[in-house]
């Protein structure tokens, strides 16, 4: 378990990573590696070339602009699980990271690279999902945005061109004292959901829920926001058997299935995440 | 032989500038370039722990990097724990006296791992410590040993620095 | 966890050493990086190997082409079989234990040769400058396979029809016996109960944090081989070399550094070990070999599945009456080690419970898959699961209580010594030797509050939570004989020097055995060095398997010790002209008690043994100061516990977590409680592994499904529950020191009682569990089609 031959790139800006990429067969991007790595000493990717981004200056931030998170790609998810700002501004992302594998991993691991990589039971690409993140890629002509919502174009696909690379995420940020909820069922600690839901909701003083984003990951092959539940939830109260009843639509997900977990058996835990997630995020909202 | 870089690194405060080729791991490197075998390798695929070493401090696993990433950084390896040649910290002491240890082969990552959580929270409860070492695998002591070596050493950690 | 007192291995009082949680000498320099493990050893000119094996369950091999793999910068040598032939007496390596039972031999080749039997079997040694390019090479070797019809399931492989595991076999029938004592027809003719049931029971491999691994050196000049390897079983390990090569022992020496964690599978001598050293051989260069994870799945023993169908005899009141039924075990494609697993399975079965008859037919199944040997607790899980799932049955089904039909079935405290009429491996009876099981069971139940349970269970209802209890007893056979060496020495320099053939690989051996030598000879640890799996040390030696090493070394060591403290107090008696019993031993000083000034160094006493050319022995005694101990033990020492476990279930994800975990054992003395403590919580978390975790799939092809550490889910921190364990101390009155085995004790009935909890806590739903391991995605099926 060894890594192959390859040569190695550590370019010191974007442009000239864009450009490597570009110009390489067989290439392969390296942010975090805590995907990348583990591939390459297990040989299940050969790539020529292997294109370092950690020499990179620029792409590790945190801000808030324009009513927005914006994340540099090479963002650390531990400089995200110990951000004030993201504590303040956007709690649940705080939340979603201390599932995300384990500290080492979170040390190293990046936002751009779990967005890229796009596991679909990752917990990053579920919380852009819930917020109709846009995802900023550069290529050869310049930067362009890609909403969340096309951002997947399959199984474990980021919709990018080979030679385009993700630099940035912005999360556009729901008011403060929202409610928001995050839940997960993996095996262990640190494991990849086989069911995950992220919940915000805007909760009105009269209890009545005003506005709602529920998506669920792990699921399908990429995050789904669950659109039939949100509109169900408009208008309405925070009674968990609500909640219950409209988060049966997870049944109707387009679930993958393996030997760990049947596709029936995902649905099901979608069902229970994501209402669970709802109870969480109500209760914040009303601060109950 | 593939592509050679040249990189220094510091490592247990020691520089070391060498020749390294550039699939290398950082664990191996370590382990087979330069001799220090305190750092083990236990699954190659980032999920076992037992490679982990602090990385300009902070905890990562060394089999999920390349060596020549390590270039003008500093590591800290089970090697570079201990105050002095016949002293021992505080936590590998913790280890010793509660059993945290069996065969040791994971005992360099649960260290490293310890090291940089006590450094962050000084005053764990045992969830959190269970928490803390959950990316490092013990099939000796189903962890309860680690675990009480771990709240033990928080509390000779704490003693010192309060005193 | 933490002992009340540790002491440190040093002091002067030497005999209360014994029975104290003393400070492991192992630990200082594995908590520093100076331990020294397989793959940590360096010879400057030493070459990487790298293994082709395998992709295919079952397939001919046409032809292996190396030309392109040979050619690879960096590449050494690729070898196979062919290559290996002029230096073999023998190719195939014959480690199985010997039984009557079997139907036909299935040794391993040194290499794959003309035909694979399962993933991972090595076909090619490939020998490079380093793993890396070894590995690039490896890649290269093209070897044309004809594939060949594979056999997954271990029922299947009986069937008339069965594809055939290998293809010049008559069947798949690997062995066959019979276990029974008692009126078992007769009994279940005139039984009011019989109640049947199937069992499906899974274990997965050891994964050892370290995986296996050698470094074998050829000295052309003395012409002999060193090989140091992760093995559990030094001497062995060297006679297999002595049988394959058809050398004399004086030039094979196995090494054993420190090691990594066994649990089993290294207790196995492997093709890879004798590749390895028949390639440094061949090369002129030493060559080291590391498994990786990936072959630890594929390439190292493992358990796996066995089948069982059983029905139990009971009366009106709950008593046992009878125990009969048959088990299919996976024996993967070859002979590792033996018949030894299914054979704890089936003798196990019983021995907790008084029960009059039983009959137990047992057939070993080839299967096309990686050799299944022992892995901590080898097979006795198993048969403990199924008396103890059968138990919970008939309690169900007659309405009495799950621990009081135990009680009315545990071997009597009084009836002990109990002769069972059961043969273990060797010829004798099993006789369970010392324990009070009933007391061990009520003081168990107690610390759960067991008798508080129901209510506890009925107020978690109504709040919607679903919280069961379960209990489980075992037995275990521990101490496995006939012997192991241990010497003694007192060297001129005043230290002590110990050698075994016991093997050390993360259970304190050495500890151990310094803690009785050291408290022979004046108490301070610090001056004695053990050596283990050296096959120079001592001229004959066993291992580390079956939770034997404090029974047979330790016993030995006490001999051994003994021996040498008598010869240094006679001979310092006449040095310093005192009787021996006004003697001690203390700081490394034989001196005269109450009179600290008179003393003689241990060292000197040793000197004086050590003869000097022309003068003559003082006092007519003996030459050197040095003993060998050979405690000889053929019957197994038995130790017991219950666990009770109180779990909740979340019926909605299926996720099971502990609320409450005791461990009530019997291990006999205890040397030393700290190391007891980790042996026994150790085993209890690869238990609940076992349990809830582990599973080592393979598809319909036989081809593993589970080869990461993502796919195959080891336990962690977080899922582990703290465990309020306390032990009874019976002393076996078979060894001289009183103790039994702990190296496997608290992973026997671990599952057992996890599995009982989690089925009484959806016991509302009718759920009935009769396999390991579960899974949350199999509870939510029982609750819901429980629910319907």
């Amino acid at each position: 378990m060894k890594p192959p031959p390859f040569s190695y790139h550590d370019p010191d800006n974007v442009e000239d990573a864009v450009a490597l990429l570009g110009s390489l067969e067989n290439s392969k991007v390296l942010a975090g590696g805590q995907s990348l790595m583990p591939m390459l000493n297990m040989r299940y990717v050969l790539p020529d070339h292997v294109i370092d981004l950690n020499r990179i200056e620029g792409l590790s931030y945190i801000r808030e602009a324009g009513g927005s998170l914006e994340i540099g790609a090479m963002t650390r998810q531990r400089d995200l699980e110990f951000s004030e700002l993201v504590s303040r501004r956007c709690p649940v992302v705080r939340e979603a990271l201390l599932q995300v594998g384990h500290r080492q991993t979170r040390n190293r691991g990046t936002i751009g690279g779990s967005l890229s990589h796009l596991d679909p039971a990752a917990e990053l690409p579920l919380i852009c999902a819930a917020h109709d993140a846009v995802i900023t890629v550069q290529g050869p002509e310049g930067a362009r945005d890609i909403p969340f919502a096309d951002f997947p174009a399959g199984y474990m696909t980021p919709a990018i061109e080979m030679n385009e690379l993700v630099t940035g995420i912005k999360l556009p940020l729901w008011p403060a004292g929202h409610g928001y909820g995050f839940e997960e069922f993996a095996r262990r600690h640190g494991d990849f959901a086989m069911s995950s839901a992220c919940a915000l909701l805007e909760v009105g003083a009269d209890g009545k829920i005003t506005r709602a984003s529920v998506a669920v990951g792990g699921v399908a092959t990429a995050p789904v926001r669950m659109t039939e539940i949100e509109q169900g939830l408009v208008g309405g109260d925070g009674s968990e058997d609500r909640f219950r009843e409209l988060c049966e639509a997870c049944r109707s997900i387009d679930a993958i299935g393996d030997v760990y977990a049947s596709a029936e058996y995902r649905q099901h835990l979608a069902t229970v995440m994501s209402r669970r997630a709802l109870v969480k995020a109500y209760a914040r909202a009303t601060g109950a | 032989m593939g592509e050679k870089r040249e990189i220094t690194v510091s490592i247990n405060g020691k520089t070391y500038t060498e020749e390294v080729e550039v699939r290398f791991t950082l664990a191996d490197f370590m382990r087979q370039q330069l001799g220090l075998t305190g750092t083990h390798l236990g699954c190659e695929h980032g999920v076992c722990g037992a490679c982990t070493i602090l990385f300009d401090g902070q905890s990562a696993r060394s089999c999920l990097m390349l060596a020549v990433q390590a270039n003008g950084h500093e590591i800290t390896t089970i090697e570079g724990i201990a105050p002095s040649e016949d002293e021992l910290h505080p936590l590998q002491e913790a280890f010793r006296d509660n059993h945290g240890l069996q065969c040791g082969f994971c005992t360099p990552g649960m260290l490293t791992t310890l090291l940089e959580f006590l450094r962050d929270n000084p005053d764990p409860t045992e969830e959190e410590v269970r928490i803390a070492i959950s990316g490092n695998l013990c099939r000796c002591t189903g962890y309860q040993g680690i675990v009480a070596a771990a709240l033990d050493a928080a509390q000779r950690l704490r003693e010192a620095n309060g005193a | 966890m933490a002992p009340e007192s540790v002491t440190p291995a040093s002091g002067s009082d030497g005999g209360s050493l014994f029975g104290r949680s003393v400070r492991r000498i192992e630990d200082a320099a594995l908590v520093t990086g100076r331990g020294r493990f397989v793959d940590d050893i360096r010879f400057p000119d030493a070459a990487h190997a790298a293994f082709v094996r395998s992709p295919h369950a079952h397939a001919t091999i046409r032809s292996v082409d190396v030309s392109l793999a040979s050619k690879v910068k960096g590449v050494l040598a690729v070898f196979t079989l062919d290559d290996f032939r002029p230096l073999l007496a023998k190719e195939r390596l014959a480690v199985g234990l010997p039984s009557p039972s079997y139907r036909q031999e299935r040794d391993r080749p040194v290499l794959a040769g003309a035909e694979v039997v399962h993933v991972g079997e090595p076909v090619a040694i490939v020998i490079a400058e380093s793993r890396y390019i070894a590995e690039d090479a490896s890649a290269l070797v093209e070897i044309d396979f004809d594939l060949l019809p594979a056999v997954a399931d271990c029922r299947a492989a009986l069937a008339p029809d069965a594809p055939l595991v290998h293809s010049d076999s008559p069947h798949n029938e690997l062995a066959a016996f019979e276990l029974a004592y008692g009126d078992v027809e007769g009994t279940f003719a005139a039984a009011p109960h019989v109640f049947s049931d199937t069992f499906w029971q899974h274990r997965g491999g050891s994964h050892s944090i370290e995986g296996r691994g050698c470094v074998a050196v050829y000295d052309g000049v003395r012409e002999k081989l060193t090989l140091f390897s992760s093995t559990q079983a030094a001497h062995s390990a060297r006679d297999v070399l002595v049988d394959l090569l058809g050398w004399d022992e004086t030039r094979i020496r196995v090494r054993t550094p420190d090691v990594g964690g066994g649990f089993g599978p290294k207790v196995v001598f492997y093709q890879e070990d004798v590749s390895t050293a028949l390639a440094t051989m061949l090369i002129g260069r030493p060559v080291r070999w590391a498994e990786d994870r990936r072959e630890h799945f594929i390439a190292s023993t493992q358990e796996r599945d066995q089948y069982w169908d059983v029905e139990i005899a009971v009366d009106d009141d709950g008593r046992v009456l009878g125990l009969r039924g048959s088990m299919i075990h996976d024996h993967g494609a070859y002979t590792a080690r033996g018949i030894n697993l299914a054979y704890n399975s089936a003798l196990v079965v019983t021995l907790p419970y008084d029960i009059p008859a039983y009959r137990m037919g047992v057939t070993l199944a080839l299967t096309n898959k990686v050799p299944s040997t022992p892995v901590r607790g080898a097979g006795h899980p198993q048969g403990i699961f199924v008396m103890e799932r059968m138990l919970d049955r008939a309690a169900t089904e007659l309405g009495i209580d799950r621990a009081e039909i135990r009680r009315r079935n545990l071997v009597p405290a009084e009836k002990i010594p109990y002769e069972r009429p059961l043969k273990s491996r060797g010829d004798t009876f099993v006789v369970l030797d010392s324990g009070d099981y009933p007391a061990c069971m009520e003081e168990a139940l107690r610390r759960c509050d067991y008798d508080g349970f129901r209510e506890r269970q009925a107020r978690a209802r109504d709040e919607g939570r679903y919280i069961g209890i379960g209990v489980a007893n075992y037995v275990k056979g521990t101490g496995r004989g006939p012997f192991e060496s241990v010497s003694v020495k007192v060297g001129t320099s005043g230290r002590v020097l110990v050698h075994t053939g016991a093997a050390a690989m993360g259970q304190s051996t050495r500890t151990m055995l310094s803690q009785i030598v050291a408290g022979q000879l004046g108490g301070d640890m610090d001056l004695v060095e053990v050596v283990t799996g050296d096959s120079d040390g001592v001229p004959i030696g066993i291992g580390g398997s079956a939770s034997r090493q404090t029974v047979t070394a330790g016993s030995s060591a006490a001999i051994a010790a003994t021996e040498v403290r008598e010869k240094l107090l006679a001979l310092a008696a006449i040095m310093l002209e005192a009787s021996p019993e006004d003697l001690e031993i203390a700081g490394g000083d034989v001196r005269v008690k109450g009179v600290p000034d008179m003393k003689v160094g241990l060292g000197k006493l040793a000197n004086s043994v050590g003869g000097t050319p022309g003068y003559t022995l003082p006092g007519g005694i003996d030459p050197g100061m040095e003993a060998t101990g050979n405690f000889l033990v053929d019957d197994l020492t038995f130790c017991n516990g219950t666990q009770v476990v109180e779990v909740e279930v979340d019926i909605e994800t299926g996720r099971v977590t502990f609320l409450n975990y005791v461990v009530r054992h019997d291990a006999g003395i205890q040397i030393n409680p700290m190391i007891v403590e980790g042996q026994v919580i150790g085993g209890a978390a690869h238990g609940i592994g076992n349990a809830l975790y582990e599973w080592m799939g393979y598809d319909e092809n036989a081809q593993p499904i589970t080869t990461n550490f993502a796919e195959y889910l080891m336990i962690t921190a977080p899922e582990m529950p703290s465990f309020d364990l306390s032990h009874m101390a019976s002393p076996s009155p078979l060894n001289p020191l009183g103790v039994k085995g702990v190296g496997e004790c608290g992973l026997v009935p671990a599952t057992s009682a996890i599995i009982a909890a989690i089925e009484d806590a959806l016991s509302p739903f009718g759920a009935r569990l009769t396999h390991s391991p579960v899974t949350p995605a199999e509870l939510v099926a029982l609750v819901h089609a429980g629910a319907k």
